[in-house]
């Protein structure tokens, strides 16, 4: 935000910046950022709800504290068993939403698909009209997934912007991007590396990040 | 919500199979429109029936979405959509693409 033109800002929030301090910068409030339309709208419907009695305001403090529960150790289990059972990893390729209640695993009801990687395939997944994101299986989605120039690039250059990630794809590897711009989300399967032979579950789920299950990097042994 | 790809007698058989070769419409209506500007005009090939979804570009506008209209996967090959495109020449991008954006490609036989 530029102090410059603070006089002539609509100051809706009623700030005084006629403080006359020295230019010390300061983190901007929540608040200072645009308040947009929707941002209107999804206060207003939430209040309604609670007023009409659909459900109280402690229910929506559950649900958002609940989803923010959601994070990528769960994707890294359903990898982790499917590296190691091939059985589950057909079930997770039919039904990721089943697979994933197998190991207790709620990824919520919007369908989920599983993109395995293979010897001479990577898969990447995007949005290029939002941000849709398998939100449920791996938590909130990173701000670079949801800039415009990962969207636009990735399905342009994909293996530029995955070298700039450090993560290099041969030249001969196929290279797949999934846009899930309609109903489904994705979530990529990586191969398993070389040298985790006898691995535990447990140890296995630990390599494989959420990058890993976007796509945009491949596990590492730690060690390295 | 979830689509399934079990179609009942209210709505649109698919029209495509896996194989078929389809283009996407070259239209540019206003609205809630869930197909990616970049494959617009471009033919591609149908690589699975995704779902069978009620249409958002209804749903969007406080309508009901029916009738539910499938949406298939559909792989455009990197190299035919961006010239110049370095890679593998099997480099693709798998787009979820509803029916009613989708006629068959000239030739479209697979």
């Amino acid at each position: 935000m530029s102090g410059q033109d603070d006089h002539t800002h609509d100051h809706r929030h009623g700030h005084d910046h006629d403080h006359g301090h020295a230019p010390h910068p300061f983190q901007p409030d929540i608040e200072d950022g645009p308040i947009t339309e929707y941002m209107i709208l999804t206060r207003a419907i939430g209040e309604l709800m609670i007023e009409k009695g659909v459900f109280a305001a402690e229910d929506l403090r559950e649900k958002l504290e609940y989803m923010e529960t959601r994070n990528p150790s769960q994707g890294a289990r359903l990898v982790a068993r499917a590296w190691t059972d091939p059985a589950f990893a057909a079930r997770l390729e039919q039904d990721a939403l089943a697979a994933a209640k197998e190991l207790g695993i709620d990824a919520g009801v919007v369908e989920i698909r599983a993109l395995p990687d293979r010897p001479g395939l990577h898969n990447v997944i995007v949005c290029t009209l939002c941000s849709c994101y398998p939100v449920m299986l791996l938590g909130n989605s990173p701000d670079w997934y949801k800039s415009r120039e990962y969207r636009s690039r990735v399905v342009r250059e994909p293996r530029v912007v995955l070298a700039e990630f450090g993560t290099d794809i041969s030249p001969e590897t196929e290279f797949r991007v999934h846009d899930s711009t309609a109903e489904l989300r994705y979530f990529v399967i990586p191969e398993r590396p070389a040298g985790t032979e006898g691995w535990s579950e447990e140890q296995l789920a630990e390599i494989v990040t959420r990058d890993c299950m976007i796509g945009t990097a491949l596990p590492k042994l730690a060690m390295e | 919500m979830t689509g399934g790809t079990t179609p009942n007698s209210a709505e649109t058989r698919p029209r495509f199979a896996p194989g078929d070769r389809v283009r996407v419409r070259a239209a540019f209506p206003p609205g809630h429109i869930r197909t990616p500007f970049f494959v617009r005009g471009r033919e591609g090939k149908v690589e699975a029936l995704a779902a069978i979804h009620p249409n958002p570009e209804g749903l969007a506008y406080g309508g009901d979405g029916t009738p539910r209209r499938p949406v298939y996967r559909v792989a455009f090959r990197q190299a035919e959509l961006w010239e110049g495109y370095a890679g593998s020449p099997e480099d693709a991008t798998v787009v979820d693409i509803f029916e009613h954006w989708l006629e068959p490609a000239e030739g479209g036989a697979p």
